[in-house]
């Protein structure tokens, strides 16, 4: 045990003797080296990232600014032992840089490149002192590797997350009904309605009737600018066809212009059960199915009790 | 090049054999299975109306090519009474026809063309066709 | 080609095993409705999961065999329309207005008990305090 007296740890650098044995003392000393020559290893580091062709989708500027970021972060990680700041902020890069085409190999090479600068520097700065180099590096290694997987792994796991929402917005651009539970299906409508898709969504709509046994549908409305005749007329057809499948639909998000337009074409809205939001017409579609009294379609009340 | 189908309409067997026949060359065509059912209900609706008021008939069925878009035809030929007022009876809808014509409406919804030649007393030539959405 | 008419309990159940001619659907028309007077049916169910086209005629005479059956207190419920079908009859203008149609023979007996239960509700002597 070294019996030499501890001095302040700002101070640490220049005295390479006096120095606590602890590890936490170590790492408090390597974490103000880092932090006194910030300014040149973020920048040997910078060059290093050029020269090994990494980050290539970017800018030297933008290389510049997020490893100013990264270093910061890495050095914090280094000095609190916390690592939740960290991965929170390997998440946020990763989605900042994922859509620039940045790819998984790139950011494990920068981050063990940054690894190897500071570890440079540190043999830089003992390498009179052999024995304290080793319990410096003790103490550097473990954390600089965790440091290093929680980046890629971060990395990793945002990319996964993007691949799964991508997936899932190519899977509702193909099946536009959503089960919402058992035996209701709610079909939101968004934006311009030519008749092919107002054709296509009904196929579909009906296709999921029967494939999920469903007892209500839910279509919502709320989305449709404008509506001409002909896909008016196509929703009166939808709601007609899903009435022989023993389906109830609730049209809901109706506006006064598409309601106007339904009453043109010769539709008579107290026929067609309608819930002014979405929200209301699954509160209503689940009412209907908890009564377990979906009104045959024979009876006059029906519509009535639909309300 | 056109190849023909004829089938005689004679007896109500025949209907449903033309609207086989009808959905069968739908689906060659390349048509969705939906809309080969509503070729198919159109084709039901026309068969028959020759069986009631014509009491015999012909249909025939081909396919077709505009442009780049696929289809088929319907040609369905009866030596009947003809239709009186064809305007009246493409306008009257199913709760109220049941005279002459009575299919006529209905399939002219299912059909992208429709087109009725009908002379009282020497009989009636309905052709219609529907064509695939390329998509 | 003559359409098999079951009997199960109080319901008889037909199903429609391929395309039928017009007389062929008459014959059941009238296949039902005999036997329908015939026995103490409260239900009719017709499975028309294997028809390819529901055209004009085919919808009139299930619109008949509805009302005649009702006439005779039986209830009549159309299962089985394919979702094909279905979107077609629309686009022909028929609706099968008056007359109860559900996905399958499950809902269809489903269905036709619930009638049966709210039919016998409705028949039950009104307790004082329900009514004036």
């Amino acid at each position: 045990m070294d019996t030499k007296k501890s001095t302040s740890v700002s101070t640490r650098s220049s005295d390479p003797g006096a120095v606590a044995e602890s590890a936490a003392g170590l790492l408090r000393e390597l974490v103000a080296h880092l932090r006194q020559n910030r300014t040149q290893l973020r920048e040997e580091w910078a060059r290093r990232i050029t020269r090994a062709e990494l980050l290539t989708a970017m800018t030297e500027e933008e290389i510049f600014a997020e490893a100013t970021a990264v270093y910061d972060n890495y050095i914090e990680a280094l000095e609190t032992g916390s690592f939740e700041a960290l991965q929170a902020y390997s998440r946020r890069l990763s989605e900042r840089i994922i859509p620039r085409g940045v790819e998984t190999d790139e950011v494990v090479g920068i981050v063990l490149l940054l690894r190897d600068v500071l570890a440079r520097s540190l043999f830089a700065k003992y390498q009179e002192d052999f024995g304290k180099l080793n319990r410096i590096l003790d103490s550097y290694e473990p954390a600089a590797n965790r440091i290093a997987n929680t980046v890629a792994v971060g990395f990793v796991e945002e990319r996964e997350r993007i691949i799964r929402q991508q997936q899932e917005a190519i899977r509702e651009l193909s099946t536009p009904v959503l089960q919402v539970r058992e035996r209701l299906l709610i079909l939101p409508i968004i934006g311009v309605i030519d008749p092919q898709r107002a054709r296509q969504l009904t196929e579909q709509l009906l296709r999921a009737i029967r494939a999920n046994r469903a007892k209500v549908v839910v279509i919502d409305v709320t989305g449709v600018a404008a509506m001409d005749s002909g896909v008016a007329n196509h929703l009166v057809q939808t709601v007609e066809a899903s009435r022989l499948l023993g389906a109830t639909v609730i049209v809901t998000g109706l506006s006064p212009e598409i309601a106007q337009t339904l009453v043109t074409i010769g539709v008579d809205l107290s026929e067609m059960a309608t819930v002014g939001d979405l929200q209301g017409g699954i509160e209503e579609a689940e009412r209907l199915l908890a009564d377990r009294a979906i009104p045959a379609p024979t009876r006059e009340t029906s519509s009535e009790n639909q309300r | 090049m056109a190849e023909e189908l004829r089938l005689p309409i004679a007896a109500d067997v025949d209907v449903v054999e033309a609207r086989q026949q009808g959905r069968a060359l739908a689906a060659v065509a390349g048509f969705s299975s939906g809309e080969q059912t509503v070729i198919a209900a159109a084709i039901s609706e026309i068969a028959r109306n020759i069986l009631m008021y014509a009491k015999k008939g012909e249909i025939f069925l081909s396919l077709a090519t505009n442009g780049d878009r696929h289809g088929v035809v319907v040609v369905a030929k009866d030596q009947g009474p003809g239709i009186p007022d064809i305007e009246r009876a493409m306008q009257y809808g199913y709760s109220t026809s049941h005279g002459v014509g009575a299919g006529l409406p209905g399939a002219k919804r299912l059909m992208d063309e429709f087109n009725v030649d009908s002379v009282v007393g020497q009989g009636t030539t309905i052709t219609m066709k529907k064509w695939r959405r390329m998509v | 080609m003559e359409v098999p008419i079951l009997r199960q309990g109080q319901y008889l159940i037909a199903s429609i095993q391929s395309a039928l001619t017009d007389a062929d659907l008459s014959h059941l028309r009238e296949a039902l409705i005999a036997q329908v007077g015939r026995s103490r049916c409260r239900g009719v169910i017709v499975d028309v999961t294997a028809l390819d086209v529901m055209d004009s005629f085919a919808v009139r005479t299930l619109r008949d065999i509805a009302h005649m059956a009702r006439l005779r207190g039986a209830e009549t419920v159309i299962v089985g329309i394919q979702p094909d079908v279905a979107f077609a009859m629309v686009q022909l203008g028929l609706t099968l207005k008056g007359v109860a149609t559900v996905l399958d023979l499950e809902e269809g007996l489903a269905f036709l008990n619930r009638r049966g239960e709210e039919r016998l509700l409705e028949t039950k002597p009104k307790r004082r305090d329900d009514r004036g």
